[in-house]
């Protein structure tokens, strides 16, 4: 269980100061998966950061389990990271390690012995069906392949969360189709409790079982997804919405009517605001 | 022709070759000797930067002080200013172990801004990532800042040996010997131009193969661009 309670973060101090986050609540249940829906800017990276403090908050409280965890340091901050794997939209892999090498960098962090280590990596790089490619470098691989790598890392530890940070973003969508399966596959099979964060709502619905909307650092609303997406309340999810219809249009209308079809969205986009 | 040669080598071989070797020694343990005390400069510099690892602005603005202090110094007012210096660290100021003191501290500073400036091309997502694993600011440094600038550290080395080996040549000065020596000696001196020549061949020489060689290790290492 992941709870944040009042969570704000605010970066500079005085007139200078920017609040990236504001009176955020949010509980996260073991084994769901959660989305943070909203559009660049929103807060949401900041919002999945406060989990596992790579951001800390200035205020309110994180609750990893019904532990107070805002203000942990040193070796218990490493402890409770080990926890959490991450992934990232730029898959943030070492450009200077091959595939198994990657996978391998959280055991190093938890002193797990070398032939171990080695074993555990090869399992999980055939987990994500990258078999034969340990030896690659990340240069060597397509996208989708390298956000494998850097999920058979982030699952190395064997977490219990893990924070996904658009990770679909850089994809083409085959590889995206495919990234959300095998991210499905693993939260049904290991019942690892994920946090998605995105801007696509066609991602949220694939993957979330709850989904909290943000908007300039609140959360306008959040439930199941399905209910949500059926009546939505807030403008910010309307508004995602009809930007979805208004693409759907344009791209399923031949190019004459595109044109039309874009006006009459905006007039809908008009209507809603 | 050949007779020419011949009698240029009986002549001046020995001295150039003795000359190549102690330019080659001097610079080689003076880019090693910088780099012991450049490279943790460089990475200090990076922790204690406002977005770095450990912001710390004095201990940043001193290190960029120190920093930019030795690198504004002319070697050859440095050479002469540290006699001193020299002395109580070597123990001589004359001579190669003369020599090797400056060229040391008129290159550390060098070293560490362009340590520095390699560390700071590493992706902060790698240092986020590596972060989010629980890893701590030395395995950061030594298994992810170190390694992941690796191809660019070597070429800045090769640029620090190069540049030592151009300081190297103001080394003859106070006896340290070596190919720029030579050079101004036999040449600028003594007005013997064929052996300023082929000193200054040699020089050039030795920079393409130092280049070429620190170019390939570069390549050889990178796995990023291939």
């Amino acid at each position: 269980m992941i709870e944040l309670r009042n969570v704000g973060k605010r970066y500079g101090n005085g007139p200078a100061s920017h609040e990236a986050l504001r009176n955020i609540n949010i509980s996260i249940h073991d084994g769901e998966v959660f989305g943070v829906l909203g559009s660049s800017g929103a807060g949401k990276s900041t919002l999945v950061r406060c989990i596992n403090l790579l951001e800390r908050p200035t205020s309110g409280q994180v609750l990893i389990n019904g532990v107070d965890v805002t203000n942990t340091h040193g070796k218990e901050l490493a402890q409770l990271r080990s926890h959490i794997g991450m992934i990232f939209q730029n898959f943030s892999l070492f450009q200077q390690r091959t595939a198994i090498e990657n996978v391998q960098f959280p055991l190093e962090v938890a002193h797990m012995p070398r032939k171990e280590r080695v074993q555990r990596a090869e399992h999980l790089l055939e987990l994500v069906g990258l078999q034969g490619l340990e030896q690659r470098y990340p240069a060597q691989l397509s996208g989708g392949q390298q956000q494998r790598v850097a999920i058979a890392r982030a699952l190395a530890t064997d977490p219990t969360i893990m924070l996904c940070d658009e990770a679909t973003s850089a994809l083409d969508s085959t590889s995206t189709a495919q990234v959300l399966d095998l991210l499905q596959h693993i939260n049904r099979t290991t019942g690892v409790t994920m946090v998605v964060i995105t801007h696509s709502l066609q991602v949220a619905r694939a993957l979330c079982d709850r989904v909290a909307v943000i908007d300039g650092g609140s959360i306008v609303e959040q439930g199941p997804t399905e209910a949500l997406f059926a009546h939505p309340t807030s403008e910010t999810l309307r508004t995602l919405l009809d930007h979805e219809h208004m693409r759907k249009d344009y791209t399923a209308t031949p190019s004459a009517k595109a044109s039309e079809s874009t006006k009459q969205s905006a007039n809908n986009l008009g209507e809603t605001r | 022709m050949i007779q020419v040669i011949t009698a240029f080598w009986n002549d001046y071989g020995t001295l150039l070759i003795d000359g190549t070797v102690d330019t080659l020694i001097m610079t080689s343990i003076s880019t090693l000797l910088a780099y012991v005390i450049g490279l943790p400069i460089g990475v200090i510099f990076c922790l204690t930067q406002a977005q770095g690892l450990h912001p710390n602005k004095p201990v940043n603005a001193i290190t960029g002080w120190i920093v930019n202090i030795g690198r504004s110094i002319p070697f050859i007012i440095l050479l002469v200013a540290i006699i001193p210096f020299t002395r109580l660290i070597a123990g001589t100021s004359l001579g190669i172990p003369g020599a090797v003191v400056p060229l040391v501290v008129s290159a550390a500073p060098f070293v560490g801004r362009i340590v520095e400036q390699s560390i700071t091309e590493v992706d902060a997502g790698l240092i986020e990532a590596a972060q989010s694993f629980g890893a701590s600011t030395w395995r950061i440094i030594t298994r992810v800042m170190l390694p992941e600038s690796l191809p660019s550290l070597i070429r800045g080395a090769g640029i620090t040996f190069i540049n030592l080996f151009g300081y190297s040549a103001m080394a003859g000065t106070v006896g340290a010997g070596g190919l720029g020596d030579i050079a101004i000696r036999y040449g600028y001196q003594r007005y013997e131009y064929d052996v300023m020549l082929v000193a200054v061949v040699l020089c050039v020489i030795l920079v393409q193969i130092i280049q070429s060689i620190t170019d390939s290790l570069a390549a050889h290492v990178d796995h990023k661009h291939r």
